[in-house]
């Protein structure tokens, strides 16, 4: 048997074969077992009875699925939408103008204020979700600057609401924002803005109509990149959010560890990871018709 | 030059200025917002005020707390239990690495080197840790340790539990396609003429691989590993779901911390982290520079 393997590996598109086979098993069983696996249980979860004590009954039900439609739930679903849209929207606004300045410098400051944007993304992101509690807190350093200055009489109740929670998520997001725009502004070149001024247009025009267009790529990355964290956020709002400002992701980990309704955590995990997708499919459908059609 | 200033004129330098007032004053706006949390953080690490933001006065206390378990502790800071988060991070983040590595890097060789059918799901099955939101992950984890566990202790009445050896498999499992990414990008820049060369001159494949190919994308592959490692260190959510009781890594016992009480202690271990995490990015754009001079 040994030499009829040996014989076997002897032609040179069958080793090939065998080293596409090692490379490329280790990954995909790994993948497998811990990633693919684990989603399909959860899918399994989804349509199971909840246990007595909390674990499983296995009983087939859609149940679970019918509780998504009380109000309750969808408040939560609406709020993670519409903060994770508030957030890529104020990226944007803050990004944009930050990546055109850099990308607009001569080439040797380029790469130390890509590096200043880069590095707080290097550290901890628990850590830099906790420094905004110092700050937003009643006897933080905004409230005890503005009361200092004779500005305000009752602290400003800034934490454990969507104000922070929005300003955290923004914070956290920024620099994802930032490296794509970057990326395509980067290439952008910069003489465009020269010729159009020579035929007259002013800058607001020069950046509706050539600027913004030639980086709307750029644009819609640094969106996604944003939006789609954003949506299954939990870090942020457990920190900085309050009762009252529950998204998704803390919904999920409340039915799992708190409620003890690991069904019900499951659909809400099966209904996290569609809306994440949905953008994503329709982001290759329209760059898969780009690239066809040029 | 015109030499008679048209209103349409004044109102396009009225444009520029101010263009150029909100580039400049929207970037310095952002670096600052990027940068005052971090550096709020570090000061009141050193404040004596335990609760204020008001400064009253420079001391190391919250520091020694964090080591000695004297002075004001932040009440429940016992010494050994963060020695034993940071030796569970090292740990963790180190094995995790190592083999994410190994198996991010075959991977990355065969989408680069080779050509098969199964490309396109191989690059879709890599691509969804990284777009799939963290807590999904980490439940998905929960369930699944949770339901093999359970078999493996009606077949063969062994119990297992949660603890390290399950949060390094989840790390594991995100950290393939970060490493895979790195790497990739790095061998797509190889010119393949170097390779053919050394495959003319008679070096069969393995001989091909360790002498040039492995020298020549050894940076990619420790930007790799130092990506990895940084978000094996960072990481809170996954994490969080699968450890058990007494394999707390540092960010969940930070979290833990948060979650009990707010005390400057926490602004000292905070700072030391971010100082590690600056140590690591130092360190990995010298080896950056250093790998260029090759």
């Amino acid at each position: 048997m040994f030499n009829r393997l040996q014989t076997h590996l002897a032609t040179a598109t069958n080793r090939r074969r065998l080293n596409l086979a090692v490379l490329v098993i280790p990954t995909t069983v790994w993948l497998f077992f811990f990633f693919v696996l684990p989603l399909l249980m959860v899918l399994l979860y989804s349509v199971l009875e909840r246990g007595t004590y909390g674990g499983i009954d296995w009983q087939f039900t859609l149940s679970n699925y019918q509780r998504l439609f009380n109000p309750i739930y969808w408040s939560v679903l609406g709020r993670s939408l519409w903060l994770a849209l508030f957030t890529t929207v104020a990226c944007l606004l803050i990004g944009y103008p930050l990546a055109f300045f850099i990308a607009s410098r001569p080439p040797q400051w380029r790469n130390t204020l890509l590096l200043l944007v880069i590095i707080p993304f290097w550290t901890n992101f628990l850590v830099r979700i906790y420094a905004w509690i110092i700050i937003l807190r009643q006897e933080g350093v905004i409230n005890v600057l503005l009361a200092s200055l004779h500005l305000i009489n009752q602290p400003l109740d800034l934490l454990f609401n969507s104000f922070a929670v929005t300003v955290g998520l923004v914070y956290g997001y920024l620099p994802f924002m930032i490296l794509p725009l970057y990326a395509t502004l980067e290439r952008f070149d910069f003489s465009l803005l020269d010729a159009a001024q020579d035929l007259g247009a002013n800058d607001l025009k020069t950046f509706g109509r050539i600027v913004l267009p030639l980086t709307l790529r750029g644009i819609v990355a640094g969106s996604l990149l944003v939006f789609i964290p954003a949506v299954g956020e939990f870090i942020t709002p457990d920190i900085l959010g309050g009762a009252k400002t529950l998204m998704m992701g803390n919904l999920v980990q409340n039915q799992f560890l708190g409620a003890r309704h690991w069904p019900f955590g499951s659909v809400l995990s099966i209904v996290m990871i569609v809306i994440v997708l949905i953008p994503i499919l329709i982001y290759f459908r329209v760059a898969d018709e780009k690239l066809k059609a040029n | 030059m015109p030499t008679a200033l048209t209103p349409q004129h004044r109102w396009d330098l009225a444009i520029r200025f101010l263009g150029r007032i909100g580039l400049w004053g929207i970037t310095l706006a952002a670096l600052l917002f990027l940068y005052l949390p971090i550096a709020i953080l570090v000061i009141y690490s050193f404040n004596t005020s335990r609760l204020n933001a008001v400064w009253r006065g420079f001391t190391l206390d919250w520091y020694r707390s964090l080591f000695a378990g004297i002075g004001e502790t932040g009440a429940d800071v016992i010494t050994g239990q963060i020695w034993d988060a940071l030796f569970n991070s090292l740990w963790v983040g180190g094995m995790a690495t190592v083999v994410a590595t190994v198996f991010g890097t075959m991977v990355a060789l065969a989408l680069e080197r080779f050509n098969f059918r199964q490309k396109t799901a191989l690059e879709a099955l890599l691509f969804l840790p990284i777009i799939i939101p963290d807590i999904t992950m980490g439940i998905s984890l929960l369930v699944f340790f949770s339901l093999v566990f359970q078999v493996i202790q009606t077949v063969t009445g062994v119990r297992l539990v949660l603890g390290l050896p399950t949060v390094i498999i989840g790390h594991i499992a995100f950290n393939i396609s970060y490493v895979a990414v790195t790497v990739r990008s790095r061998i797509a820049e190889l010119d393949p003429a170097l390779e053919e060369a050394a495959q003319d001159l008679g070096a069969n494949e393995w001989r091909t691989f360790y002498r040039v190919t492995l020298p020549l994308i050894f940076p990619g592959i420790l930007s790799g590993a130092l990506l990895a490692f940084t978000l094996s260190l960072d990481d809170f959510v996954i994490t969080f779901f699968t450890a058990g009781v007494g394999s707390t890594t540092l960010p969940v016992f930070v979290y833990g911390m948060i979650k009990l009480s707010v005390t400057p202690a926490i602004n000292a271990i905070s700072t030391l982290m971010l100082m590690a995490s600056f140590l690591i990015v130092l360190a990995s754009l010298v080896l950056q520079r250093r790998s260029l001079r090759l």
